[in-house]
């Protein structure tokens, strides 16, 4: 991460970024920009620096902020219309916690709607287009903040991850994406979709960059009470202290490396790597089979270990996935209602009709069919065959990654079935574009952490000169966070343009 | 494919608050007809003698003194949000 200095200040890092911002108005990245406070912050932290004192481990970082994550600076919209007007009086915890660090909001990029779908394309404002592609989607929910690190804008961006909405765009668009252990970052001031998958999480250039906003961000918050005590600190406390006891530090029953994030490799004991037997490797895009056969041969010529595991059950997690979340999504969105904040339609006589006038014209289609599936599977003579079958299939997946992780410390697999898709393919086939986050929903609904790392690119084509990128997913069980990531320092490079 | 009848969605409808247009009732019958298929599946799976899991949590309830903290937004900001005002009080048309 470049921090502002005396040579290099703060202003001059916020105004190019804003620049570019504005250069690239065609990739609809930004809902907003925030640049009149944004240089303002950015001329504070200059003085903080001309005068010696301490400014932030982020000092004038230039950072975009997916949009919906409150902050008083702006408005958050969530990229819908019912939300459209929302300028919160409140400030979550994660943009609190950026900015105690001296990190500068940009502005807000654009999402899917409520962060439902996985192409950027149910957003009101019109999709994002893909970094190395202008004819194919950004990848979602998170496409805005992913193509502004891509493109160079910023050096970190923040997403939410409820089923892969971090980690499938950041394949799409050759970055970095971490969806951390559940309950690590407090959620705190973030609009809710699904409140027991959903996580916060980072877009950046390499997994070291992203080790430092975990630093920064990771820890119990009063505020939100599904928070876990501060692990992630915890683990770097240990391993900076003692390193000769924490070699064999043991992470689910096996031993796991324990460099420092930034430092030399330190293997004590070889890593197992777990692949997933039952995935079929036939519905997977060539180019991307090709990465992973190539990945797993290299960390093999390596001496890592590679494991084959059997997770039959994995296949149901995105059938559970459609179940449990749109449940959630039901509840959690049933708040707007026109009546408190946000948008109430006009034509409304009565206060039904504010409920669902306003309702009805405030969300998205992709918002009304998960809000009504939520209600079919919860509705009396549902609950039982898909509500509580999921639930009790939920237990089953979380097992098979408890015993997955008997047998290795870290699972590889493919982010997503195929590299982006061109703009309006499946936007209007809801089982097509849910089959994309068959790989990534798994993760969220057991708890465990996931992180995106570009691995290369497809063949060029007419669209993309460069050709497209290719992600891979490194899964490591609960709380292996910190470990997850400084393997994934020694086996990747940096990216960025 | 599941079907899904006018009834149903008329019922989804109403359960969800959506004031729903005659077209949009069409797309939406075919297209949750499809997610329930697909949803479907998970029949295929064993689950007797399984428990559910309704969160991933690893903690138990945490509890807090009950006692009123300074809040960051008063009383005045969230009524600024309203749509429409009067009085202190959030207004909508008439109930009864």
């Amino acid at each position: 991460m470049q921090i502002a200095t005396k040579d290099r200040t703060a202003v001059s890092m916020v105004k190019e970024a804003l620049d570019k911002a504005k250069r690239c108005k065609n990739y609809n990245i930004f809902v907003s920009l925030n640049e009149e406070a944004a240089i303002k912050r950015a001329e504070e932290i200059d003085a903080k620096i001309a005068k010696g004192e301490d400014a932030g481990r982020l000092a004038g970082v230039p950072y975009a902020l997916k949009d919906n994550f409150l902050s008083r600076e702006g408005a958050t919209t969530a990229s819908s219309k019912i939300l459209e007007p929302f300028k919160s009086p409140i400030t979550s915890t994660t943009v609190k916690k950026l900015e105690a660090e001296g990190a500068i909001m940009i502005g807000r990029t654009n999402m899917d709607s409520f962060a439902h779908g996985s192409s950027t394309e149910n957003s009101y404002f019109g999709p994002t287009l893909n970094a190395y592609d202008e004819t194919r989607v950004a990848g979602g929910s998170s496409g805005g903040s992913a193509v502004a690190v891509a493109k160079g804008i910023v050096q970190f961006a923040t997403g939410t991850d409820t089923g892969g909405s971090i980690r499938q765009p950041a394949s799409f668009n050759g970055v970095f994406g971490f969806k951390p252990t559940y309950g690590t970052i407090s959620r705190y001031g973030v609009v809710a979709m699904a409140s027991s998958t959903d996580c916060i999480g980072f877009f950046a250039n390499s997994a070291s960059d992203i080790d430092l906003l975990m630093q920064i961000c990771s820890g119990q918050d009063p505020y939100d009470m599904t928070t876990l005590p501060d692990y992630y600190n915890e683990s770097e406390q240990a391993v900076s202290g003692d390193l000769s006891r924490q070699r064999e530090r043991r992470i689910g029953s096996s031993p796991v490396t324990t460099g420092r994030a930034t430092g030399a490799p330190d293997i004590a004991a070889p890593v197992r790597i777990g692949i997933i037997k039952d995935f079929d490797l036939s519905k997977i895009d060539k180019n991307i089979k090709d990465a992973f056969d190539k990945k797993i041969a290299e960390l093999k010529e390596s001496g890592y270990e590679i494991v084959e595991l059997d997770m039959p059950a994995l296949k149901y997690a995105l059938a559970v996935y459609y179940i449990v979340v749109p449940a959630e999504i039901s509840s959690n969105l049933s708040r707007h209602d026109g009546v408190r904040y946000g948008y109430r339609s006009k034509d409304a006589k009565s206060l039904e009709e504010v409920y669902s006038f306003s309702r009805n014209l405030g969300f998205m289609p992709e918002n009304k069919r998960r809000i009504m599936i939520g209600n079919f599977v919860l509705s009396s003579g549902f609950y039982d065959a898909y509500y509580l079958k999921a639930q009790k299939a939920r237990t089953l997946i979380i097992k098979e990654y408890e015993n997955a992780f008997k047998k290795c410390d870290f699972i590889l697999t493919p982010v997503s079935p195929n590299p982006a898709f061109k703009l309006g393919e499946k936007v209007n086939d809801p089982i097509s574009m849910y089959l994309e986050d068959v790989m990534s929903v798994p993760l969220n609904l057991a708890g465990v952490p996931g992180l995106a790392i570009p691995v290369g690119r497809t063949e060029p084509t007419d669209t993309a000169k460069e050709g497209l990128p290719i992600g891979l997913q490194i899964v490591g069980p609960r709380r292996s966070d910190k470990a997850l990531l400084e393997f994934a320092s020694k086996i990747t490079k940096r990216e960025g343009k | 494919m599941e079907k899904i009848t006018r009834e149903e969605i008329d019922h989804l409808a109403e359960l969800s608050n959506f004031s729903l247009t005659d077209a949009e009732k069409d797309s939406l019958g075919t297209d949750l007809g499809n997610i329930i298929g697909y949803i479907s599946q998970l029949d295929e799976l064993d689950t007797k003698d399984t428990e559910p899991t309704y969160q991933v949590f690893e903690m138990e309830n945490i509890w807090r003194p009950d006692e009123i903290q300074p809040q960051e937004a008063d009383r005045e900001a969230l009524l600024n949000l309203a749509p429409a005002e009067q009085d202190n009080q959030i207004k909508v048309p008439k109930v009864l």
